[in-house]
């Protein structure tokens, strides 16, 4: 399985993406970080390291379960339902600037639930899209604000972000479907 | 949603945790496997989350038609399936027996088919009888939820009561549980006894013999008439209501008599562990089965037992739709 990013690359691009947004966003104060579980939840908690590190300011920071704001509920005939885990924003997103983190931007459906979500939390200023990896193929019209790699892919290759907090390693892997590919 | 590789449905899945059940009704608690169970409270715990935000409602059911179909009188069951059906954002609709062709003499099957005829995605039912809702589960190709049937099963209540023990003590292996008061004429208790013993927990029953359930020890619990054995050392005291409703004979001679005899009072409860949880499924009845200083007192967890029953339903719905039709 060839590795598109090691974990220097990842995070290079998490400290590239940090000195973006203090450049993008003049107020730090009125920023806070939201990740989308799984894997936004460790990105966003780096990127609140590297934002303090850089601008010497806490970010607030929470997690997101997008889980009852999927569009598939009763669609789908195989595959595992999604376990529901826990949302944790401990601050009002009343007139802040929310940077949402996951860790792939794909078809674009879980950005449409998380920000479905967040807005039932409150009136934030403005949404920002962070993604570790922009992997193409979007189904709805959403786009990443800051993109730590672009990455063209076909269709039925699949993207693997894996982190030290959640799987043990820091990789990003490009699967090639088993049955197509000739070795 | 996005599909993507299998190692993005998290640690979870690829730890090979439960995140389905495998029936598309909920009927009986004996139908749950330990994981199923742990699968439900763990889902309730994330929808609490639900209820402590500004907007309480997500649209995981938007869409989807909840027929709650009652019965019986119901005022706790009924209001908390309706609004963890509202906080999921499906359309709630509430047939009650009284206001209903059942009074006009139709049968449960005749209303169970004309209301399939309009595709509600999920019954909620109550009924006085027994198994009521399996003939609906046969009957219908709605997913089918148990609110009570007659003397068998009230599954979300025991569910909501795990719920609420395993807020205060996690580990339902090392607890003993004394259940006590009607045991004959109480689903509560039949679904409680079912999952306690299923997650290990030393199960206690007691009552007046004469409501005692013939065979009751079969179900892996201790049988006893003694309040004081049964609350001795407990580390939760579950009492259940005196259901004069259902009572056909003379089962004790007063209600002050049993009062004296089962009820639960501030002195016999010093006997449990110091930090005792007593529970009751409600409505109460002050000075029958339970003193008010009990109710009210710093022991009791009965308010917490009503605020869980809210979001313990909303998972069991979410649950129960996202069972894939046809598939086991």
């Amino acid at each position: 399985m060839p590795v598109v990013m090691d974990p220097g690359r990842i995070s290079r691009a998490l400290m590239r993406i940090a000195h973006e947004i203090v450049e993008r966003n003049r107020e730090v104060d009125e920023l806070a970080l939201v990740g989308i579980r799984t894997r936004g939840v460790p990105l966003a908690r780096r990127l609140a390291a590297n934002l303090q590190e850089i601008a010497e300011r806490e970010i607030p920071l929470g997690a997101l379960d997008i889980t009852l704001y999927r569009d598939d509920l009763m669609r789908h005939t195989v595959g595992p339902q999604p376990l529901l885990r826990h949302t944790e924003i401990p601050f009002s997103i009343d007139d802040r600037r929310i940077l949402l983190v996951d860790d792939v931007l794909y078809t674009g459906r879980t950005v449409r639930a998380a920000l479905d979500a967040l807005v039932d939390f409150g009136r934030p200023r403005a949404i920002q899209l962070i993604v570790l990896v922009d992997r193409g193929h979007r189904e709805l019209p959403i786009r990443a604000d800051y993109v730590g790699k672009n990455l063209p892919t076909a269709l039925p290759e699949s993207v693997q972000v894996r982190l030290v907090e959640t799987d043990g390693a820091d990789e990003v892997l490009i699967q090639q479907p088993a049955a197509e590919e000739p070795a | 949603m996005t599909p993507r590789t299998p190692a993005d449905t998290g640690p979870a899945a690829a730890s090979g945790q439960l995140s389905r059940l495998r029936s598309p009704h909920l009927l009986s608690a004996a139908d749950l496997t330990p994981e199923e169970v742990l699968l439900i409270l763990d889902t309730a715990g994330a929808m609490r989350e639900v209820g402590t935000r500004p907007i309480k409602k997500v649209p995981a059911l938007r869409g989807k038609t909840v027929v709650n179909l009652f019965f019986e009188p119901s005022t706790r069951t009924r209001t908390s399936f309706e609004i963890a059906e509202k906080r999921l954002s499906a359309d709630a609709l509430n047939i009650a027996a009284s206001g209903s062709s059942v009074v006009k003499g139709e049968t449960l099957a005749d209303t169970a088919r004309n209301l399939e005829a309009m595709a509600p995605d999920i019954i909620v039912i109550r009924h006085q009888a027994s198994g009521a809702c399996h003939l609906l589960a046969d009957i219908c190709s709605s997913r089918i939820v148990n609110a009570g049937d007659g003397m068998h099963e009230h599954p979300t209540q025991a569910l909501l009561d795990l719920l609420t023990i395993r807020d205060h003590k996690p580990d339902f292996a090392r607890l003993k549980v004394a259940i006590i008061g009607d045991l004959l004429h109480s689903r509560v208790m039949r679904s409680n006894v079912r999952l306690l013993t299923m997650l290990g927990a030393d199960v206690w029953v007691c009552g007046p013999p004469t409501m005692m359930p013939a065979g009751i020890e079969l179900q892996g619990v201790t049988a006893t008439s003694s309040i004081d054995a049964a609350v001795e050392g407990a580390d939760v005291v579950m009492m259940l209501r005196i259901q004069l409703e259902r009572m056909s004979g003379h089962f004790f001679p007063s209600l002050r008599e049993y009062h004296e005899l089962f009820g639960l009072s501030a002195a016999r409860l010093a006997r449990a562990r110091p930090d005792v949880i007593v529970m009751h499924p409600g409505p109460l009845n002050r000075g029958v089965e339970i003193a008010s200083e009990v109710a009210d007192g710093p022991y009791s967890v009965i308010l917490e037992q009503v605020s869980n029953g809210v979001a313990l339903r909303m998972a069991v719905l979410y649950l129960i739709a996202g069972v894939s039709e046809g598939v086991d």
